[in-house]
């Protein structure tokens, strides 16, 4: 493929990072997250990790064979997609829910549109909204754990329903003996796998950075709390912030590209899931936000093309 | 009968299908097909609508002002649905409580404007109603289609017979995401048979449309492109 393209003229500096490097990558950065989830919730949650990859990966064989095109499977994109969204369900859904996800999501939302680079939408966050909206009762249905932890509602939905602040325990909420989705809970081992991606330098700290700030900051301005930092770390940390904003928001396909786009795009994404969470009908607003805010990504590279040099002055 | 007004139907139902083809009328396309049943009352009542409509304004084609017949279009029209809406209101309750607002909506139903403007204005009656006809068939049999589909995905039913325990049904489907979805696959489905259509050419015609069948029957007696507005007036 690479070879195939190469017809520049310029000494273009080629790198020797591959697709699939990337994304083997992204799959490691998750592991501790997910081996988290198995180990606090057990076999279901095995499953559903298991038979979602497994779905992913295999229809999107499946389309390929179909339609007589390349098989791209080796760059492990769709691994990513199934496992991102088998992290996203709740731990004691019936497995063939996510499975059905999956397909969507690489049949529907990936390949129907020409494949990896090409989608428009995270595949795994489009298939998560389709799987909320058909199944609401499943899919926010949360396991409670252990005895010491906080029981029934996720801490989002314990704060949205006016729930008492002191009985809310922050080192629950980032170790992650919290009611979640099976990636979602403990902030500790995702920001683990943040870090080995920002080490590698897989992604930019500047997107999650951002949304993370702005999350803060709206929360802090409208959450009607006055000044309590304690408030605004809940928000930070009891949802899927955390996992939406390194792993998610990041996805390259459905992100800005332009350095100043790529703050555009952090801001926006913090307004929005701090407008869903405080005002909108359900306590968390992470998917919704990426996934209408990836709808806007090439107007906002259009308006963020970064001026050629020497001619800044240029009106 | 002649091969003219079996022409008119066979082009509203296939060649120029009003929803897979010219892509008309989409907001009771995609608000009523929730079930079978309602998007057969839906099409029913729209395809009564528009053949009449079609046969009156093409009757007084040669009376309505140029300037005025927007206006006189509409008038026709909005007599017919609230005959049509009275009706059903008297005889099939049960349809008209469950369609709703749609049924008066059928009033500014881009279907029936626009084969009034594109046809009946300039065709004589019989053939105007018969490619009301067509077009009423065509638009009933797509979105019967449609609400199948979605009735079946969406609720594990069709017509109201579960098929699939109601616990292994994907809501979405039911909704109007759902619906964009499925119209969308539907469509494609219907370019990738390549039925010779006003949008596909209608070059490539399939095997089984020439094997002696009910559509290879149409095809010999289909003339001129679609795309050209006869003006027999």
């Amino acid at each position: 493929m690479n070879k195939m393209l190469n017809l520049s003229s310029n000494p273009h500096i080629r790198d020797e990072v591959t697709t699939s490097e990337i994304m083997r990558d992204v799959v490691i950065a998750m592991i501790p997250t997910t081996l988290y989830g198995i180990i606090q919730w057990g076999f279901n949650a095995a499953l559903v990790v298991i038979l979602t990859v497994a779905f992913a990966v295999l229809s999107e064989y499946a389309y390929e064979k179909f339609m007589k095109m390349t098989i791209t499977i080796g760059d492990w994109s769709a691994a990513v997609t199934g496992l991102i969204l088998a992290l996203n369900c709740p731990p004691d859904i019936p497995v063939w829910i996510p499975c059905v996800g999956a397909v969507f999501a690489i049949i529907v939302i990936k390949m129907l549109y020409g494949g990896l680079g090409k989608n428009w939408m995270n595949p795994a966050l489009g298939a998560r909204c389709f799987l909320l909206i058909s199944f609401a009762g499943k899919m926010t249905g949360w396991t409670v754990v252990g005895p010491d932890a906080m029981s029934g509602a996720t801490p989002l939905a314990f704060m949205k329903a006016g729930g008492d602040m002191a009985k809310v325990d922050l080192m629950n909420l980032f170790l992650g003996r919290i009611p979640g989705t099976i990636g979602e809970v403990s902030k500790l081992c995702l920001l683990i796998g943040a870090a080995y991606l920002i080490i590698k330098k897989v992604i930019s700290p500047k997107i999650p950075c951002i949304y993370i700030a702005t999350v803060a900051v709206f929360t802090l301005l409208f959450g009607g709390h006055g000044f309590d930092i304690n408030y605004v770390l809940c928000e930070i940390l009891g949802g899927g912030l955390i996992f939406g904003a390194f792993f998610m928001a990041t996805d390259y396909v459905t992100s800005p590209i332009t350095p100043k786009g790529q703050i555009v795009y952090a801001i926006i994404l913090g307004v929005m899931t701090g407008l869903f969470r405080l005002f909108g009908g359900s306590a968390e607003g992470v998917s919704y936000a990426i996934i209408l805010t990836n709808i806007i990504v090439p107007v906002i590279n259009l308006k963020t093309i970064p001026k050629a040099f020497g001619r800044e002055d240029e009106k | 009968m002649n091969n003219k007004y079996l022409e008119r139907i066979y082009n509203g139902i296939i060649k120029e299908n009003p929803t897979f083809i010219l892509m008309l009328g989409m907001c009771p396309t995609l608000a009523t097909t929730t079930s079978a049943f309602n998007a057969i009352g839906m099409g029913l009542s729209t395809t009564a609508v528009l053949m009449f409509s079609n046969m009156v304004i093409s009757g007084l084609r040669n009376i309505i002002p140029n300037r005025v017949r927007l206006p006189g279009e509409i008038v026709v029209i909005a007599s017919l649905v609230t005959i049509v809406q009275l009706l059903m209101q008297a005889y099939t309750p049960a349809v008209y409580e469950s369609l709703g607002i749609y049924i008066p909506l059928i009033v500014v139903n881009c279907i029936i404007l626009g084969r009034a403007e594109a046809y009946a204005l300039f065709n004589t009656p019989v053939l105007s109603f018969c490619d009301g006809l067509g077009m009423g068939i065509g638009f009933t049999l797509a979105l019967t289609v449609l609400g199948s589909v979605r009735e079946l995905i969406g609720k594990g039913a069709i017509f109201g017979f579960q098929l699939i325990p109601e616990e292994f049904s994907i809501g979405i489907f039911a909704l109007a995401p759902g619906a964009f979805i499925v119209l969308a696959f539907l469509a494609a489905i219907q370019n990738k048979l390549k039925l010779p259509s006003a949008t596909n050419g209608g070059e490539e015609v399939p095997e089984f449309v020439t094997s002696g069948d009910l559509l290879g029957a149409f095809n010999k007696i289909e003339e001129a492109p679609a795309s050209e507005v006869k003006k027999e007036a």
